[in-house]
């Protein structure tokens, strides 16, 4: 089973709602995150503003905001290997991710 | 119409007790008179103020934390504050403090920064009451928790939370909300569920509707009491505080005032007669220490004072209100706002100044941020050139939820707008809608004037709380889709050429000083007050009864601590025999001076 794993910054709700800025990459991405745990892909999801020790207790992460500070967030992980740094997946990513994470599972051949 | 005097019995009252009404009806000195009846008959009692503005601590004479204090002079009474900003603060440092030397500085101060919006704000006092209330655990030290709520708009939604939030996490399906990962959520939500059913339980809640016998907190009290029982509140009671019958009949002033009580009463006696209804009498002073409460609850009623008769006192100088407005009028445009507690008339004086700037030929925007406040029935009538509008809170939530649909959601896919559109039916939604709301409104005022009637202090407050969490976020962004009038907001209001605030208050003690509270957090905040408004002054009413002749004299200390110390220019309004309503009255009343007009 694949396992993803994000590291937010801090943000009031899943979408970004609730701040001033609503970023439509990061909307998409929540929802794609959602589907793909109905799947059976094991997403975990953590938002500086409300689980800090999540990002302690990762020495990549932590070794990272020491360094780059809250720039380098979002963190997106697959399987415990870093994809993407400060930003949400583009379209296309999304996309890749998607299937990357249904791999192994029901693969619809052409 | 013949009510029985309000007398609580300590034998038959329940375990909560909420006192809610429009602002100045005296919640605060009900609850706490009630308080005191209890503890005085042996009971352990709580007493709780849900107002961002408390006052609990001058009218108990002593200094409230939000953890429950024991009353000097009071055996059995605890008292405590729920304040929003200090609950958001104790909410910032929970999640926070255990953080510091373990993550970098800017990363705190990110996070900081993101609990710092109106909406962790609301959660965190809306957590810290509905803890009282729907964990059967809490308070079991207490007989009774009774509840000084802040005025109705404020009120009805912190009431209404419970459910709403209940609900959304009920249809919640992204595993994260507001509140933070609804994994850990499962004990708030018992805590939210235990709310709605005591709230809706009448051998557990009394909900005290407060009001004076005036026709404006009659017709609010009757709102109130349908949209709480829509929400489940069923036991209601109302309590009429300030009935007025005089000695001395021959003076216009006192059968004037006696005259306005009776007619509301009437006016309103089919809301008045649908449920158990109690008069307390008018009392000579505004009430205050314990001696005070244990008065407005007792037999010996009005007696305690004498007029002294001062007849050489002389008031400070004062102006008119139209003085005032003759010199606002010079910029052409602009936004003025009436601020103080509620129930000194700040809609009153809103709609007076927008009807003055009308008739002198501008165009004038007139509008108001309280959800309960309804100034087109205080305009009651139309006046060239001026518009009227309101800040409906169902309203901009729907129009904000549709605008964000429209712009973002179609930059997503069709499960990120499903998502969007659940993440919007969030209660967060509101305080953010609410908030632009205002923000668009003071931007109106860049090209005409825009006269905005505020809520009552505590809701303002934090209308300024937001305002400051947001300036600092945006100062972080290089990018921002936020509408200018968000944008320029907080310089708009630092502006003294743009926006002119006039705190309002009533000449007794408990308005004066939440003003000049208020007028401190605003230069906390680089906003510099305009003027005060001295409202409903009974100086030079003449009268002859004792206790409005007491009433007066009390006024003389107040006229001078305002127009002396807390403000530079002050404007003087006299009470009025007949309620100022339509453009007529109103703009007598703004043209009212202290002087004797010449015969």
């Amino acid at each position: 089973m694949k396992t993803i794993q994000v590291y937010d910054p801090p943000m009031c709700c899943s979408t970004g709602l609730c701040g001033n800025e609503i970023d439509p990459a990061l909307v998409s991405f929540a929802a794609l995150l959602t589907q793909l745990s109905q799947q059976g892909v094991k997403v975990e999801r953590y938002n500086l503003g409300q689980q800090p020790m999540a990002f302690i207790q990762n020495p990549a992460v932590k070794a990272l905001l020491d360094t780059e500070g809250v720039a380098a967030l979002p963190l997106l992980f697959v399987d415990g290997e870093m994809r993407l740094k400060g930003r949400y997946p583009t379209d296309v990513e999304r996309e890749t991710l998607s299937r990357a994470a249904a791999g192994g599972k029901v693969e619809v051949s052409s | 119409m013949n009510l029985p005097l309000y007398r609580p019995d300590p034998a038959r009252t329940t375990r909560y007790v909420f006192f809610t009404g429009k602002g100045g009806v005296g919640k605060t000195s009900l609850s706490c008179a009630t308080a005191l009846k209890l503890t005085d008959a042996g009971k352990r009692v709580l007493l709780v103020s849900t107002d961002p503005a408390s006052n609990l601590d001058e009218v108990l004479e002593t200094t409230l934390t939000n953890q429950p204090k024991p009353v000097p002079g009071a055996p059995g009474l605890h008292a405590l504050n729920i304040n929003p900003v200090a609950a958001a603060e104790a909410y910032r440092e929970r999640v926070i403090g255990p953080m510091r030397g373990l993550l970098p500085e800017a990363a705190l101060r990110s996070m900081e920064e993101q609990l710092s919006g109106s909406c962790t704000v609301e959660i965190a006092a809306f957590d810290e009451f509905s803890g009282l209330i729907g964990n059967a655990e809490s308070g079991r030290e207490f007989d009774h928790i009774i509840f000084d709520t802040a005025p109705t708009g404020h009120t009805l939604r912190l009431m209404s939370l419970a459910k709403a939030w209940d609900q959304f996490l009920d249809n919640n399906t992204s595993g994260t909300s507001c509140l933070g990962p609804l994994a850990g959520l499962e004990k708030q939500r018992a805590i939210y569920e235990g709310t709605v059913k005591t709230l809706a339980d009448a051998s557990a809640t009394t909900l005290v509707l407060v009001s004076r016998p005036q026709l404006a907190a009659l017709n609010e009290a009757e709102r109130t009491s349908g949209e709480l029982r829509a929400l489940g509140v069923e036991n209601q009671q109302l309590v009429i505080n300030g009935m007025f019958a005089t000695k001395c009949p021959e003076d216009v002033t006192s059968q004037a005032m006696q005259q306005r009580g009776l007619a509301a009463l009437a006016e309103t006696r089919d809301f008045i007669s649908r449920l158990p209804s109690f008069i307390v009498p008018l009392k000579p002073i505004s009430v205050r220490g314990l001696g005070g409460l244990r008065v407005l609850l007792g037999d010996d009623a009005a007696a305690a004072c004498t007029p002294k008769r001062l007849s050489d006192w002389t008031p400070p100088a004062m102006e008119s209100l139209e003085a005032l407005v003759a010199d606002i009028e010079r910029q052409g445009s602009g936004v003025i706002m009436t601020m103080g507690k509620g129930g000194v008339g700040k809609t009153t004086v809103a709609a007076a100044i927008a009807v003055m700037l009308a008739r002198r030929g501008h165009a004038v925007h007139l509008s108001t941020t309280d959800p309960a406040a309804h100034v087109a029935q205080t305009l009651a009538g139309q006046v060239e050139r001026l518009t009227l509008s309101r800040i409906d809170p169902a309203a901009e939530t729907a129009a904000y939820t549709a605008e964000v649909v429209q712009t973002q959601g179609t930059q997503m896919d069709a499960a990120g707008r499903a998502l969007l559109e659940e993440d919007l039916r969030s209660p967060c939604t509101e305080e953010i809608a609410v908030f632009r709301a205002f923000a668009r409104e003071v931007g109106n005022g860049a090209d005409r004037f825009v006269v905005l009637d505020t809520a009552p202090t505590g809701h303002t407050l934090l209308l300024l709380d937001a305002s400051e969490a947001y300036n600092r976020e945006l100062q972080r962004q290089t990018r921002s889709t936020q509408p200018e009038s968000v944008m320029r907001l907080l310089e708009r209001l630092r502006d003294p050429a743009f926006t002119r605030i006039l705190l309002v208050t009533l000449p007794e003690a408990t308005p004066v000083h939440e003003a000049a509270a208020l007028q401190e957090d605003l230069r906390r905040a680089h906003i510099e007050p305009f003027a005060w408004v001295i409202n409903q002054s009974l100086l030079h009413s003449g009268s002859c009864d004792p206790l409005l002749q007491c009433r007066e004299e009390s006024e003389h200390r107040y006229l001078r601590e305002v127009a002396e110390k807390q403000s530079t220019r002050t404007v003087w309004l006299p009470w009025q025999p007949q309620e100022p309503v339509g453009p007529e009255a109103l703009a007598r009343l703004a043209a009212s001076n202290l002087e004797p007009a010449t015969p």
